[in-house]
């Protein structure tokens, strides 16, 4: 028997290790520690109901478990048979436990890729992979397949690059292997920096044998000896569990010199990311591990000809080689039968926002809004109304209704106006105001933005100022105009993939809500009653009872006495300084008396 | 010419980590990230001392150092801060909670309160956005933040 | 070759063109500004930054920047189609948007590619308002930084860092913060700054110029109880004429004294009679150095290193403190101007020293840094008061109304104003070396030479070795310039790699004539070639062309300083240097 318990970063902010602790103690207690072992695994994907513990192998699947859970857990279940319905997920619609993960709604719809293994195997145990079918692709590669065979597999496959553009995979090895050099490099961006997509983490943390693997594949298939992973420094958990990984292939033979006795040799270093989301783009990332400022540089060169260090390199994503090894077991054919034509296979989503099922998703392509957001995500939050949903983070864009029933992969989402970008998936109800999530964004790329273009650069800071002043209340249809103007410039010449989309949040909310800019802008409002400065909080006279608790809990002092004594009440009415107000919402929510509000 | 200052306990300390990477300046960033992490922040002199032994110029230095946004010049607080206002916080309510944050403390974004204890920064994405908004201070992650929940959660580091 | 069509125009062009240049072949213009090229000085700057030069390429899907996107076969290329004019035009007035708009007090106006651009564009109002970087202002002894006007380009970055490897300069932070600047942002005084001043010379705008110092120099001339003197460089003589609307080369020493004398200065002399002593004193200094190490002293430090160049003094200041011996200690040709103005010229006219205020002319920003050293005061009295670049005194000469053009040749003063075809040299790279060998070779061998021109050691090669026969001992000379190369060469002696006798050193491109304080090149090392060209023409025409010649410089020795590196010699035309390296100190020790 086993009891998996997820250990991703989601569940342990929820004292999932509190957990393990305790269903170690308490097994041990019972002696039942050789029986039934426990096993500490990487994202179940839905974050949503976390913690979860899974056990095996009647896979049942407890959710939002709390430590005091355990003893019942172990005594009710692992003793004597019985489930603890309690802990159960409740399907929210016919209340009804169910206690198999696949017919929740939540798992129905996916399939599982790239995240195969992620709840599945203890992380840092290799010998978990191994009976799950690790390394397997990579032995029947160094044995059965010269390196065109192993590209010519991929290509066949249509594997794209999970990451961003979604190049063909396939074509980008073929590239680097005709590239004859001393040296060449095979290199994992795993510098996850898109607010808002966690699913690289979550693999690295779940599975990262399988990027090992996949890694040493493309080793063999272009012709290099050495992989890089370039890895986020605020992943730690990943980091040590991506270092397990190697040390433990390294001593089953799977790294290094010789490997599996087929005279192949292949080994992987970390390299770390210091924060700067513009090292996504190969070759910023590339400058960085070369320890310099990550700025990207025009290409040609592409680092297929000149790389890390000036040698051939391959850059793939941590999601895109996770897929390599099942492509290499399963046959490319049968990678085909999922997904579309163009974009064969899967696509992790990080599906976040006002929705009901937060977590990770894995989904064939061609699936479409509906069936994610609905069916999987359960639905908008508190029974709202489904406004927008935004793909791709700061290089893609909002979808609206409209396109619930598109079937998404790359090409359509880039049609629509966004982009499968890293994968983050964030729904929004009629409580996100459109024109400042586009700030949201902007202001996340100006941070970001390398500076290197003048585009990018300055381009980018004028967007920003353009949508703080239509947020403000301050916007001219003039300023929309020029919104549009100005985005459209910048995409066409900024140096980079980060500057050459970045005004794709700002063009698709134009697109998609116009009417939204032009009420803060015409008639300075802001239907979200998220603008603060389009916002104006008032007392009611009438309704005030003078008690002044509004007043006490105001951070800037904005609230006084009104010098007027309501028909019925003792004490003076309260008048906000609308001068002084900082919006806050502080005296609303302490007023009993529903005598505040915002206009 | 500048004279630098340092601690001997410093130098040999950075002069170790430089030397664990054979002094090779392709490894600044490795070598920057260990001596963050021993000192908690890079300052002037630590960079120069870091570069004297990478054979770097300063300039080059200070260069990465502000580029990259985990690098900070700034010490930090006791219990560091860090709201993160990743999209998927941001559309559950993040600013809030950090206004919430800088209210109670009293200071604005990157500053450290007067008695050293609480310094406050942002960030992007820890991914736990199932918990969202949250923020870390120190290690431990809090989740399903309100703006309520602040003045509490300082107090817990208080006493 | 590939073909291409540029504008409906058919290009042919060698494999890995730029589209840029490509263009320029068929005399297409397109705009740039970051682009930054030393033809025949492997150096190149383009970072692609500034997206000015953005091209439409048919196919593709965004614009291409010409400056480094190469040609392919069939290539359809438009420089000037509505979106590429539309787009060239948003990206400079957003650059515009962050630049400060004060052109009329500038000192790059008239020479700023920002501005000529923006007038090519025909950009009458800027669109985009909001927020304009602020930094403070720094002002070194040399250069003015006002990062306010920096616009990216990283020209100065490259210079600083590829051509002469200094590295003071670097990007700093990021996103619209993002700036070049020293280390932390400190003063460049405080960087390892050479003052080499490439950084001001490849600066399109006004975020790096030199300090002005005219303002002192007219009050010091309008002062009756100051005698001004004034000293000029030989590669000021063939480089002042650009600014006046005359060719690269052009030689107006002769326009020049007249100028000055218009201008007011007392007396008009010239550096070049320095250089013949400088060629006296550092000649003694290396044959003495050959001499002794013939004789087997192993104490001897060879090569002896030229120390002209107050940039490459820096340099080996900063980067070299183990060598400091190895320099010859021979002051620099303006400096020992200024010291013999001030003791010898002084005593011979009755003037106290304070009295005097010695003004130099130079195609050089590091020399006003040079003359502030305070090993160059006597009790805070500096032997050089003010050093003004060439450009300064173009606008000097303008602002009095005078046009170059128009005036007559004259002559400088005596005894201070005469020089040979030696001394003429000293403003090309291998110039000096030149004049030092022409005089070396007579007192080493004691023989007359036949032919006084060492082509051997001219050209613009970065680094050039050479063989000279000293009358069956062969002496080997190494030639550098630009720090980067002087740093190769450098690197070669101290790891014993290469055995030269003696290494000449400048820190600019081409040496002098590509000095940082003479017009704006622009980056066409065409004009700094006709300068160093102008300069040989010069030395040719001249009747005397050996330092050692020079009747003045005789009767200098004669009547008051006695032998070269004698006793009065070393103490006013000899130096020493100091370790300016960073130095770690543990605290509390």
């Amino acid at each position: 028997m086993h009891v998996l318990i997820c250990g991703g970063t989601g569940c342990k902010s929820s004292n999932s290790l509190d957990i393990i602790d305790n269903f170690r103690t308490i097994l041990k207690e019972k002696n039942l520690q050789n029986e039934v072992q426990v096993i500490k695994t990487g994202c179940f994907g839905f974050c949503e109901k976390g913690p979860i513990v899974k056990i095996m192998p009647d896979n049942t699947f407890y959710t939002q478990v709390k430590p005091e859970d355990v003893r019942r857990i172990v005594e009710e279940h692992i003793v004597k048979g019985r489930k603890v319905p309690e802990l159960l997920y409740m399907n929210p619609e016919n209340k009804e436990h169910v206690s198999d993960s696949k017919h929740m709604d939540f798992y129905k719809k996916q399939i599982r890729i790239a995240l195969r293994n992620c709840g599945f195997v203890d992380p840092e145990n290799i010998e978990e992979s191994i009976s799950r079918g690790g390394y397997e692709a990579l032995a029947k590669c160094l044995t059965e397949m010269t390196p065109e065979q192993v590209i010519a597999e991929m290509k066949a496959s249509g594997l794209r690059g999970r990451g961003g553009a979604g190049f063909p995979t396939g074509l980008k090895w073929e590239l680097c292997a005709k590239n004859k050099a001393d040296q060449k490099y095979v290199i994992c961006n795993a510098d996850e920096g898109d607010p808002g997509a966690f699913m690289d983490r979550s693999i690295l943390e779940g599975d990262p044998n399988s990027i090992v693997e996949a890694m040493a594949i493309c080793g063999y298939a272009i012709g290099a000896t050495k992989g890089l992973v370039y890895i986020r420094a605020e992943y730690p958990l990943a980091i040590e569990r991506l270092r397990i990984a190697i040390a433990q292939a390294r001593e089953y033979g799977l790294l290094g010199e010789d490997v599996l006795g087929t005279g192949f040799n292949f080994d992987i270093e970390l390299r770390y990311g210091a924060g700067a989301f513009v090292c996504g783009e190969e070759t910023a990332l590339i400058h960085s591990m070369e320890g310099q400022r990550g700025e990207p540089t025009l290409k040609p060169p592409f680092p297929a000809v000149s790389g890390y260090l000036g040698k051939p390199s391959n850059v793939n994503n941590v999601e895109t080689l996770a897929n390599v090894p099942v492509i290499i077991t399963k046959g490319a054919a049968w990678f085909r039968t999922i997904g579309t034509e163009k974009s064969p296979g899967t696509k992790v989503f990080a599906l976040a926002g006002q929705i009901n099922n937060v977590g990770l998703i894995e989904v064939p392509m061609g699936i479409t809004l509906r069936e994610i957001i609905y069916e999987i995500g359960g639905g908008i939050k508190d029974g709202r109304q489904f406004k927008a949903v935004q793909t791709g983070g700061p290089s893609g864009g909002c979808l609206t209704a409209k396109h619930l029933d598109t079937a998404i992969d790359y090409d359509s989402l880039v049609a629509a106006g966004s982009m499968m970008g890293s994968g983050g998936m964030v729904v929004m109800d009629e409580t996100s105001c459109m024109p400042a999530i586009a700030k949201f964004y902007l202001e996340f790329t100006c941070e970001e933005s390398c500076g290197k273009c003048s585009p990018c650069r300055i381009g980018n800071k004028r967007l920003c100022e353009i949508l703080e002043k239509i947020t403000s209340g301050n916007g001219t249809m003039e300023d929309l105009q020029n919104l549009r103007n100005l985005a459209a410039v910048i995409k066409d010449t900024a140096l980079c993939g980060l500057g050459q989309t970045s005004p794709n949040p700002v063009l698709s909310t134009l697109d998609n809500f116009w009417d939204e800019y032009v009420e803060h802008v015409v008639d300075k409002k802001c239907r979200a009653g998220v603008c603060k400065k389009l916002m104006k909080y008032e007392i009611d006279r009438e309704k005030c009872i003078g008690c002044g608790k509004c007043a006490k809990g105001c951070p800037a002092d904005a609230i006084s006495s009104a010098n007027y004594i309501a028909p019925g009440h003792k004490l003076s009415s309260m008048t906000i300084d609308a001068e002084k107000c900082l919006k806050c919402g502080a005296c609303i929510s302490g007023c009993k008396f529903g005598a505040i509000s915002v206009k | 010419m500048a004279i630098i200052k340092l601690s001997e306990d410093k130098v040999r300390v950075i002069k170790d980590i430089c030397a664990s990477f054979g002094n090779k300046s392709g490894e600044i960033i490795n070598v920057l990230h260990q001596v963050q992490g021993r000192f908690g922040y890079l300052s002037a002199e630590v960079q120069e001392e870091v570069a004297h032994e990478l054979n770097m110029s300063v300039a080059k230095v200070y260069g990465i150092v502000s580029f990259y946004s985990f690098f900070t010049m700034q010490p930090k607080g006791e219990h560091p801060i860090d709201v993160c206002l990743g999209t998927a916080c941001y559309v559950r309510g993040a600013e809030k909670v950090l206004d919430a944050f800088s209210r109670q403390l009293n200071v604005k974004i990157g500053e450290c309160t007067p008695d050293g204890k609480f310094s406050l920064n942002t960030l992007r994405c820890v991914g736990a956005c199932g918990l969202a908004p949250v923020a870390m201070i120190g290690d431990k992650v809090y989740g399903r933040l309100t703006p309520d929940m602040i003045p509490g959660i300082i107090a817990e580091y208080n006493n | 070759m590939i073909n291409l069509t540029i504008d409906n125009k058919p290009v042919q062009v060698e494999e890995g063109t730029t589209i840029l240049k490509a263009a320029r072949k068929a005399g297409i213009h397109i705009p740039t500004l970051c682009h930054y090229e030393l033809k025949g000085m492997k150096l190149e700057n383009r970072p692609g930054g500034c997206r000015v030069c953005v091209v439409e390429v048919k196919g593709r899907r965004n614009l291409a920047p010409a400056c480094a996107t190469d040609c392919m076969e069939g290539m359809e290329v438009f420089t000037h189609s509505a979106r590429v004019v539309n787009a060239r035009r948003t990206v400079v007035e957003l650059i515009l948007s962050d630049h400060p708009a004060d052109c009329l007090t500038c000192a790059k106006s008239g020479e700023c590619e920002l501005q000529s651009l923006a007038q090519y564009l025909g950009i009458r109002d800027i669109p985009f308002k909001g927020e304009q970087s602020h930094y403070r202002a720094d002002f070194s002894p040399s250069i003015v930084r006002d990062m306010d006007k920096c616009i990216m380009c990283r020209r100065c970055e490259t210079m600083c860092n590829k051509f002469q490897t200094v590295g003071a300069l670097s990007g700093v932070n990021r996103g619209f913060k993002a700036v070049v600047a020293p280390a932390f942002e400190q003063d460049l005084q405080d960087s390892p700054c050479t003052f080499c001043g490439q950084c001001v010379m490849a600066c399109p705008v006004g975020a790096l110029t030199e300090v002005d110092h005219t303002r002192q120099v007219i009050n010091a001339i309008n002062d009756p109880k100051k005698t001004v003197v004034v000293q000029t460089a030989p590669a000021v003589r063939v480089a002042l004429g650009e600014e006046f609307g005359m060719q690269p080369g052009e030689i107006v020493t002769g326009k020049m004294a007249a100028a000055l004398r218009r201008l007011g200065f007392d007396y008009v002399f010239d550096t070049d009679f320095a250089a013949d002593l400088t060629i006296m004193e550092e000649g003694t200094e290396l044959l003495g150095r050959i001499s002794k190490a013939m004789a087997g002293d192993k104490s001897v430090r060879l090569p002896i290193l030229t120390s002209c160049c107050p940039g490459w003094v820096n340099f080996f200041e900063h980067n070299f403190p183990d060598m400091l011996d190895v320099p010859s200690t021979a002051k620099s040709p303006q400096q020992m101007f200024g010291a013999i103005t001030k003791s010898y010229w002084a005593q011979k006219m009755g003037l106290k020293r304070e009295d005097i205020v010695c003004v130099s002319i130079m195609p050089c920003v590091a020399k006003k840094y040079e003359c502030q050293r305070d090993e160059f005061k006597v009790d805070g009295n500096p032997d050089v008061d003010y050093s003004l670049t060439t450009r300064e005194l173009a606008r000097f000469i303008k602002q009095y109304n005078l046009n170059l053009k128009d005036l007559p040749v004259e002559d400088f003063d005596s005894p201070l104003g005469q020089s040979t075809g030696a001394a003429v040299i000293f403003g090309t790279t291998g110039g000096v070396i030149e004049a030092a060998t022409r005089t070396a070779y007579e007192v080493f061998t004691g023989k007359k030479l036949d032919k006084v021109d060492f082509t051997e050691l001219r050209g613009m090669e970065g680094i050039r070795d050479a063989h000279v026969d000293f009358n069956g001992t062969d002496i080997h000379i190494g030639i550098a310039h630009g720090l980067s190369n002087a740093r190769r060469l450098l690197e070669m002696v101290r790891n014993g790699e290469a055995q030269f006798h003696a290494i000449e050193v400048m820190a600019c491109p081409g040496g002098c004539v590509g000095g940082a304080g003479q017009p704006y090149h622009h980056g066409n090392t065409e004009i700094i070639q006709k300068r160093a060209d102008a300069l040989y023409r010069e030395d040719a025409g001249k009747p005397i062309r050996k330092s050692h010649e020079n009747p003045d410089i005789q009767t200098l020795y004669k009547e008051f300083l006695g032998e070269p590196c004698g006793h009065l010699s070393h103490e006013l035309l000899h130096t020493h240097y100091f370790d300016r390296t960073d130095k770690v100190v543990i605290e509390g020790k």
